[in-house]
C-alpha cells in the first residue's frame, strides 16, 4: 500500500478537511446548513460511486439504505434514548446488513436485470416503511427536545452532527481510495470490465460485490441517522426522496464514475447548478428538464465525466487526479 | 360477494389488456436492442395529454385522437432513437439507462412547467354494459378490444412484413443480420418507434377512463417492468399475458385484504420472479 504518498490521495482529503474546518471556524448557522446539505450529497454520491465505479453495477435504490439506516437510527435514539453516536453506527449497521441479505439474492442478478430489481426494492422499501408501525406508519417519528440538551443544546448539538457528518465523509474518502488502490478493488474492476473474465482468474464475483454493496450502503444509514437527528423527525415521504437517487447517479456521472475525486466534484457541480436554475427567473419551472439535459449531454459526449475527461486529456494530471 | 369479485376481476382483466399493450412496447425495445426504456412513463403521460388535447381543443372524438396520438408516438420514438440511443447503443447498460432517464427528466421537466402537475380527465362516456351482475364501463370494454387489435396489428407486422422480419432478425442477431444487407439502424430505431407508439397508444387509453396528470405515467412504467419480467423479458406475447395477470391481481387482491397491499404484492412478486426465473415465466426470447 503506497498509494498514500501520491497526491492524489491527498488532493480529495485536503479539500474536504479544508472545506468542514472553514465551516468550523466561521461559526456561522447559515453556512453550516448550507456545507450539510451539500457534504451529504457528497457523501451520498461517493458511497454509491463504491459500487456503481467500481464494479460497474447501477443501483436505482441507494436512498433505499439512507431511509432505512436513518430510521432504524432515528428510532433507537428517540424511542430507546440511545447514544446519537451510538444510534448512527447502528443505523449504518443495519443498512450494511440489509445490503448483505439483498445483495445475496440481487447479485446474482446483471446488469440490467439488477437494475430493475433495485427499483423494485425501491418501491417495496417504501411501502414497507409506510405500513410499518413501530416507525410510526405514514406519519413518522418526533424526537423529544429533551434529548438535544445531553449534547448542550439544540445549537451545540447541530454543530456537532455538522462535524460528525464531516468526518464520516473523511473517513468515506479514505475507505473508497483504500478499496480503489487494493487487490480487493483491483478485482471489482475486473468484474466491471468482464464479470466472467474476472471470475475465470479467480476473483470470487458475488462474495467481492456483496461485501461492495455492504460498504457502499452503510454511510448512507450512518448519514440518514444525523440528517434526522438534525431535523428532529422522520416520515416515510421524507426519508425516501427517490428522486435522490437518481441525483446521486447524475453526480457520479457528472463527476466522473470510479475515481474517489469525481463525486466531490461532481455533487458540488450538480448542487450549484440547482441552485443557480431554482432561483433563476427563467429556468425555475424547467430545473428538471435542464438538469435532464446536462445528463444527457455528459453520457453522449464526455462518459467518463469531468474529471475524467480532463485526466484523459492531460495524462500528465492523473497522478493528482484519482 | 360472488357477483363483486368477479365484477371486480372482469374490471381487473380488462384493465390488463391495456397494461399488457404498454408492456408489449417496452418488451419489444428490449427484445430487439436490451435497452430498458426507462422514458417510458412520461410518453405515456404525453399519450393521455395528446388525447386530451385533441378531444378538448380540437374537439376530436378520442378514439380518433389516439391515431394520431400512435402515429406521434412513433415519431417521437424515432426521434428518440436517433438523438439519445443510437449513439450509446453499444456502451455498457449504465449509458443506456442514464441516457432514457435522461429523456424521462426532460419530458417530466417541461411537462410540469406546461401542464402543472394538477389532475385532467376526459370527459367522455359510452354509456356502460351490464350481463348480470357484471357492470362495465364501455370505456374500457373498447380499451381492452384497442389494446387487442393493437397487438394483433403488432403481431400481423412481425411476421407478415419485411420490416416486421427485418425486426425479428435484428433482434435474433443484429450482426448476421447486417450481413444480410439489412440496415441495422433503421430497424432498431423503427423498433423503439414502434415501442413508444405502444406506449403512447396506451396512455390515450387509459386517458379514457382514469384522471391522469403528466407523472402518471410513472407507476404505469413499472407495472410494465413488473409485467415484463412476469412474461419474460423480450417476449410480446408473454407482455400481455403477464398485463392480464397482473390486471387480474389488481381486480382480486382488493377483495381480500386492504388496497393499499396491492404494490406490496406486485413488487414482492417482481423480485421474486426476477430472483427465482428471471426468464419469466413465460420463458424470455
Amino acid at each position: 500500500m503506497r498509494g498514500w504518498k501520491t497526491p492524489g490521495f491527498w488532493i480529495p482529503l485536503t479539500l474536504l478537511f479544508g472545506w468542514g474546518l472553514i465551516i468550523l471556524i466561521m461559526g456561522q448557522d447559515t453556512a453550516r446548513e448550507t456545507a450539510f446539505t451539500l457534504m451529504m450529497f457528497v457523501a451520498m454520491a461517493s458511497s454509491l460511486n463504491i459500487l456503481l465505479g467500481y464494479t460497474g453495477y447501477v443501483s436505482f435504490g441507494h436512498i433505499v439504505f439512507f431511509g432505512l439506516g436513518g430510521y432504524f437510527g432515528f428510532y433507537l435514539l428517540s424511542q430507546h434514548d440511545w447514544n446519537m453516536f451510538l444510534a448512527a453506527i447502528a443505523g449504518g449497521a443495519l443498512s450494511a446488513v440489509m445490503a448483505g441479505l439483498l445483495g445475496m439474492a440481487v447479485l446474482r442478478l446483471r446488469g440490467a436485470y439488477f437494475a430493475l430489481a433495485t427499483i423494485g426494492i425501491n418501491e417495496a422499501a417504501r411501502a414497507f416503511v409506510s405500513n410499518f408501525e413501530p416507525f410510526g406508519g405514514a406519519t413518522g417519528l418526533f424526537v423529544n427536545f429533551v434529548v438535544y440538551e445531553r449534547y448542550g443544546g439544540a445549537g451545540s448539538a447541530l454543530w456537532l452532527t455538522f462535524t460528525l457528518l464531516w468526518v464520516v465523509t473523511l473517513v468515506l474518502f479514505l475507505v473508497s481510495f483504500l478499496v480503489k488502490h487494493s487487490r480487493f478493488g483491483l478485482g471489482l474492476m475486473a468484474i466491471r470490465e468482464d464479470e466472467d473474465a474476472a471470475m475465470v482468474m479467480g476473483v470470487k464475483a458475488p462474495q467481492a460485490k456483496t461485501i461492495t454493496f455492504m460498504i457502499s450502503a452503510f454511510f448512507p444509514g450512518v448519514i440518514g441517522t444525523l440528517y434526522f437527528f438534525k431535523n428532529g423527525n422522520v416520515e416515510p415521504g421524507d426519508a425516501f426522496q427517490l428522486h435522490m437517487s437518481i441525483e446521486s447517479l447524475v453526480m457520479v456521472m457528472l463527476g466522473g464514475q470510479g475515481l474517489v475525486l469525481g463525486p466531490l466534484v461532481g455533487a458540488v457541480t450538480y448542487q450549484g447548478l440547482r441552485g443557480y436554475l431554482l432561483t433563476s427567473p427563467i429556468f425555475k419551472d424547467l430545473h428538471l428538464a435542464v438538469a435532464g439535459v446536462f445528463l444527457l449531454l455528459i453520457i453522449l459526449f464526455v462518459p467518463a465525466g469531468a474529471v475524467g475527461w480532463v485526466r484523459g486529456r492531460f495524462p500528465r494530471l492523473r497522478r493528482f487526479l484519482e | 360477494m360472488l357477483g363483486q369479485l368477479l365484477s371486480s376481476l372482469t374490471d381487473g382483466l380488462l384493465l390488463g389488456f391495456v397494461y399488457g399493450l404498454a408492456a408489449v412496447g417496452l418488451t419489444l425495445i428490449w427484445g430487439v436492442m436490451t435497452v430498458i426504456n426507462l422514458s417510458h412513463g412520461p410518453v405515456m403521460a404525453l399519450g393521455m395529454f395528446g388525447t386530451y388535447l385533441l378531444f378538448l381543443k380540437a374537439g376530436w372524438n378520442p378514439y380518433l385522437a389516439l391515431l394520431a396520438v400512435a402515429v406521434f408516438g412513433l415519431v417521437f420514438g424515432f426521434l428518440i432513437y436517433g438523438v439519445v440511443v443510437h449513439r450509446v447503443i453499444n456502451a455498457p447498460h449504465l449509458s443506456t439507462l442514464l441516457a432514457t432517464f435522461a429523456v424521462n427528466m426532460i419530458l417530466i421537466g417541461v411537462g410540469t412547467a406546461v401542464f402543472t402537475t394538477s389532475p385532467h380527465n376526459i370527459d367522455f362516456s359510452l354509456g356502460s354494459l351490464e350481463v348480470g351482475p357484471i357492470h362495465v364501463p364501455a370505456t374500457r370494454l373498447v380499451a381492452a378490444l384497442g389494446a387487442v387489435l393493437f397487438t394483433a396489428a403488432l403481431y400481423l407486422f412481425l411476421y407478415f412484413t419485411r420490416p416486421g422480419k427485418a425486426i425479428r432478425a435484428v433482434a435474433n442477431n443484429r450482426k448476421a443480420a447486417e450481413l444480410m444487407g439489412i440496415p441495422s439502424a433503421w430497424i432498431l430505431a423503427l423498433s423503439f418507434g414502434i415501442g413508444t407508439m405502444l406506449a403512447a397508444v396506451a396512455g390515450g387509453l387509459i386517458a379514457t377512463f382514469f384522471p391522469f396528470t403528466i407523472l402518471s405515467g410513472g407507476p404505469y412504467e413499472l407495472k410494465s417492468f413488473v409485467i415484463c419480467v412476469l412474461g419474460g423479458l423480450g417476449n410480446p406475447l408473454g407482455a400481455l399475458i403477464g398485463g392480464l395477470l397482473l390486471g387480474g391481481l389488481e381486480g382480486l387482491i382488493p377483495a381480500f385484504m386492504p388496497v393499499s397491499w396491492v404494490p406490496v404484492v406486485e413488487f414482492g412478486l417482481f423480485v421474486l420472479v426476477l430472483l427465482f426465473k428471471p426468464s419469466g415465466l413465460l420463458g424470455a426470447k
